[in-house]
């Protein structure tokens, strides 16, 4: 499962086998090749170095998920449509590489929902966010400290200046 | 920029203008951040963020050393100490990042446990799968109470937890599975799909050695036929697991083919896809998966429709007529958006179209070619070999397009398999030889892979030669051994001298090229120049080709013979016709797409026996000075289902023969011992010794060994041997095997009647490239006994190549100059044949077949040194 961005960069990516690709440079060179190969067509699915990838893009972020070219491509679909979801529904439908990286946190967290050591844990996106807890960013006010409101007052006054 | 600044208002790391906060994140930095962990009270904003960069690095394949990551994972655990639900959650991620990396990770054991157990439903899940990822195999005990109690817990997320957390236990203790699996049988029944789908998993792994209890769980299911569909995918996936194993399940067949009614696709989709793969699927069974593959090719989604695609393709190798009825929406997806659908789709289509539709799909084809990857041309180049085979006619629109594809860019892997079709067209269709030739040299004049280009050089040296204009490769050739790395020029002089040696009207043209060749700055080329200069110019007669293209010989036996060699006071010349021929690999017909499989190079099957023979002491002192000849096919001297189980391997030596008697004993009850396999030898035939079996537990195999000295009188060597398997029977204990205390008992068990036939004493030595006519003469000159009688052949053969192949079979020996294949349609057929009968003997056989009303008469001309050897030839086949 990877999320790249619109430069074939690793956002986010976890493989669970560790046979296929085992050093962080062939994964990194086999994202390279997918993104080389699937950036340019809106193709949904490809197969490459003997594993079934299917892809779908947004604005500046490709979401991938791959499994072993004997997999069920359907299934593989729907963890992909899983994982597509459930960020844009985080995202509230913003999808995009800034986003993504602002929740990053979340995103993880709701990668780790979706499989489990290469099990599908959930292929619900509905169920994957409410499982993530998403932080509700409108009412942190009341539950920060006075001290901590001061704070985030004062750091933002501080950038400000800085600019 | 500044609604960026307020999200991360706490954080100390500088934005970067690219708007990636974590593009230069340092690692030390980050490290040094997480002391902001043991702050009191934590802060859970900044925390949350300094563990999101740390897992971050993680993730982008930074490298922690183990003193980082347990320093990191203990400051780690102090955050337990917040309540803030994010940040326990990015605690149990970093925990599971950590985990294999840091030491005493178990510290958090008790706060995980805790967690798992309390009453917030959103801990408790990701703390049980962060929990066992930590765990090992002594730690279990603790925790297995907590963990059965979460498997059937009522949240859904708690159990698919559990559940899968034990899946994965598994490998830390394999029994997991089965000590859980009341549990997750209880699980089965949830409502929730996935935690279905999960306990179904771990009930499998519970039962999966034991193909009874997995028989027994499938079919409970499959009357209920789970809601989930990814239960429901792998049901599919253990009943077609229950298919191959056993022989019967109609039942099985027929819950899968009731999936294709179900109303997810991805269930439809996997049972069409089982049905297909089943390895014993006809027509009829995959008719109806078929037409549902149909209506996914119509679908709207690229997924769909290259998974029915790529089915229909696999399907069509086997079946390319049951796949004719989607000819029409194959087509339609030709023009697909996804070049790797119509890739496939074409490629089908290839397989399964009609002659007539040749041309306008090779139109099509070529007009996107240059879009797909490697490995889908290289799909594309198989279709093509498939169809050359399957309508020779042709050729001539193949091979062009081959070689165009042979000037595009590509990899060597896509060179090499087109290289190969031109390679295995040219082979066999003779019409399609001249043109091949000619695209392969316009391929090697600028081919940048020297593998491709010497194997090239290779065949050009082998076919060349042979071919109407034999001077016009010589340019292409000699172009090599100016332009080209060492191990390509070395390889044009080679071909340059299989010209001169079969062509004598080239011989003085070559010479002249070669002797500049002896100036080359490499040494293995010189002495390649040298060594064909001298023999080329020393003689010139027909002997000498197979001097300048050296049989391709076994090295390990030729190592073998020739230290015998040594050890012989060297009297007479080594004889070179006793070493076998290397084996070269059979290709496999269907390689699977994508897959790779790196053959090892291996002995052949003759020299792998002799291995095994020569380890065993009362052998030894037999085969010591004499080399296996021939290994005959294991010959079933039972039937399959019988309580032993015997065959027999013929192994022919120059005087010998040893009989390897492989056998099982499949009565569970019993314990042979001292086993043996009695033979009456026929007259003339005596025994030399026995290797009996000391010890034939159940279902283990167990070989014994018996050798035969051959008869004087080659006349007598064809005979028939009874046999007989006699034992020492002890009953034992089925479960343990441990035998019981009392004397066995002495026992025989009848076997067929073994036959010594002519083909276990001749190796065939078909593909030495020997120049059949000239050995045909030579032999003549060297006072071969020549022998001839006609025949007509039985009723039972009725084709020209079925006499073939049963006469090759008959006499063991090989077809030459590729004569054991017939013209289409051909009325007589000449096949030439060669071979050597034990201790040397050089036999070389002619036979003029003749087809008239399904009647083949054949005359059959044999010649050979020992004349009784010739006799027995004809005598044998009459």
């Amino acid at each position: 499962m990877a999320i790249l961005d619109n430069d074939g960069n690793r956002i986010l990516a976890k493989y669970y086998d560790k046979n296929v690709f085992p050093t962080s440079k062939e994964q990194k060179t086999f994202e390279k090749n997918l993104f080389n190969k699937t950036h340019r067509a809106n193709a949904e699915i490809i197969m490459l170095d003997g594993l079934t990838c299917v892809y779908r893009s947004n604005v500046d972020l490709f979401f991938y998920v791959m499994g072993s070219s004997h997999e069920n491509e359907l299934i593989l679909m729907s963890v992909l449509n899983c994982l597509y979801d459930s960020v844009s529904q985080i995202l509230r439908k913003n999808v995009e590489k800034k986003a993504v990286l602002d929740s990053l946190d979340i995103v993880m967290l709701a990668m780790d929902e979706i499989c489990d050591g290469g099990i599908i844990l959930d292929a619900d996106a509905s169920s994957v966010v409410q499982r993530v807890a998403l932080r509700t960013d409108d009412i942190p006010l009341g539950e920060q400290t006075v001290a901590q409101v001061l704070q985030s007052a004062k750091e933002q006054l501080k950038w400000s200046l800085l600019k | 920029m500044n609604s960026f600044i307020s999200r991360n208002s706490t954080s100390s790391c500088k934005p970067t203008r690219g708007g990636n906060p974590f593009q230069n994140l340092e690692k030390t930095t980050v490290l040094q951040e997480a002391r902001t962990f043991n702050d009191t009270p934590v802060n859970p904003r900044k925390c949350a963020h300094i563990l999101t960069k740390i897992l971050y690095l993680l993730n982008q394949g930074e490298q922690l050393g183990t003193m980082e990551a347990t320093e990191t994972f203990f400051a780690m655990t102090k955050l337990f100490q917040s309540r803030d639900v994010v940040l326990r959650r990015l605690v149990y991620l970093g925990i599971k990042e950590l985990s294999s990396l840091a030491e005493d990770v178990i510290i958090v054991t008790s706060s995980l446990t805790k967690d798992m157990t309390g009453k917030e439903d959103l801990y408790r899940a990701a703390a049980i799968r962060a929990l066992c990822t930590i765990t090992d195999g002594g730690m279990l005990a603790a925790i297995e109470r907590y963990m059965k109690q979460a498997i059937v817990d009522r949240s859904p997320a708690v159990s698919s937890a559990a559940l899968v957390s034990s899946l994965h236990l598994t490998n830390v203790s394999g029994d997991v599975a089965r000590r859980w699996a009341n549990e997750a049988q209880e699980a089965l029944n949830s409502n929730n799909v996935m935690v279905q789908y999960h306990a179904l998993g771990v009930l499998y792994q519970a039962r999966k050695a034991d193909k009874h209890a997995v028989i027994k769980l499938v079919a409970k299911l499959m009357r209920t036929s789970p809601k989930s569909p990814y239960a429901a995918c792998m049901l599919i996936r253990m009943a077609c697991k229950l298919l191959d194993e056993v022989d019967k399940g109609d039942e099985l067949l027929g819950f899968i083919e009731s999936c294709l009614r179900h109303k997810s696709e991805m269930v439809v989709y996997e049972a069409a896809h089982a049905l297909i793969n089943l390895g014993r699927s006809c027509t009829k069974e995959i008719t109806p998966a078929i037409s549902v593959l149909q209506l996914f090719c119509g679908s709207q989604k690229p997924a769909l429709r290259f998974a029915a695609v790529r089915t229909l393709n696999k399907v069509a190798m086997s079946h390319p007529t049951a796949v004719t009825a989607c000819n029409l929406d194959l087509e339609n997806l030709i023009t697909d958006s996804n070049r790797s659908i119509a890739t496939l789709a074409i490629t089908t289509l290839l397989k399964t179209g009609a002659e007539s539709s040749v041309d306008r799909l090779m139109k099509q084809i070529a007009t996107f070619v240059s879009e797909i990857s490697d490995e889908f041309k290289v799909v594309v180049v198989q279709a093509i070999r498939a169809l050359c085979q399957k309508y020779p006619r042709k050729h001539a629109v193949l091979m062009n397009f081959l070689s165009a594809m042979l000037r595009d860019e590509g990899g060597l892997e896509y060179k090499a398999a087109i290289a190969d079709t031109i390679i295995a067209v040219m082979e066999v269709n003779a019409e399609a030889k001249e043109a091949g030739l000619a695209h392969l040299c316009e391929f090697i004049e600028d081919c940048e892979h020297n593998s491709l280009a010497v194997r090239i050089l290779h065949l050009l040296g082998q076919e060349g030669p042979t071919s109407k204009q034999p001077s016009r490769y010589i340019r292409f050739i000699y172009n090599r051994v100016i332009l080209e790395s060492a191990s390509v020029r070395a390889a044009a002089v080679t071909a340059l001298a299989r010209f001169a040696a079969a062509c004598p009207p080239l011989l003085p043209n070559v010479l002249v090229l070669l002797s500049r060749c002896q100036l080359d700055s490499d040494d293995e080329v010189r002495d390649r120049a040298a060594y064909y200069c001298a023999i080329l110019q020393q003689q010139n007669e027909p002997t000498i080709l197979p001097l300048v293209q050296p049989p391709l010989l076994s090295v390990p036996s030729l190592e073998r013979a020739l230290r015998n060699y040594m050890q012989t006071p060297m009297d007479e010349p080594f004889d070179i016709s006793q070493i076998p021929p290397a084996q070269t690999v059979e290709e496999p017909t269907q390689v699977e797409v994508h897959t790779t499989v790196k053959q090892q190079p291996r002995l052949t099957r003759e020299e792998s026996f002799m291995e095994k023979l020569s380890q065993i002491p009362h052998l030894t002192m037999i085969i010591r000075d004499s080399s296996l000849l021939k290994s005959s096919p294991v010959f079933e001297l039972t039937e399959s289902e019988t309580e032993y189980n015997v065959k027999c391997i013929k192994h022919t030596f120059t005087e010998f023969l040893i009989l390897q008697f492989d056998c099982v004993n499949t009565l569970s009850d019993q314990l042979l011992e001292d086993v043996r396999v009695a033979v009456e030898p026929p007259e003339g035939y005596t025994i030399v010794c026995e290797v009996p079996c000391p010890r034939l537990p159940y279902n283990e195999l167990g070989t014994t060994y018996t050798v035969l000295r051959y008869p004087e009188d080659v006349h007598a060597s064809v005979a028939t041997i009874p046999t007989t398997l006699r034992f020492m029977a002890r009953d034992c204990d089925p479960a343990t095997g441990v035998p019981d205390a009392d004397q066995g008992y002495n026992d025989e068990y009848m076997l067929e009647d073994l036959e010594i036939t002519l083909a276990d004493q001749v190796r065939g030595i078909g593909n030495r490239g020997v120049d059949f006519n000239a050995a045909w003469e030579a032999a003549g000159a060297k006072g071969f006994n020549k022998l001839e009688e006609t025949f007509a052949l039985g009723s039972s053969v009725t084709s020209l190549e079925g006499a073939i192949q049963s006469l090759t079979g008959f006499l063991g020996l090989d077809a030459v100059e590729r004569t054991n294949r017939v013209q289409s349609g051909a009325a007589a057929h000449n096949l030439l044949l060669s071979g050597i009968f034990r201790g040397g003997k050089e036999v070389l056989a002619r036979a003029r077949l003749a087809l008239s009303d399904n009647q083949v008469t054949m005359q059959l001309t044999v010649l050979c040194q020992d004349p009784d050897v010739a006799e027995l030839i004809i005598s044998s086949v009459g």
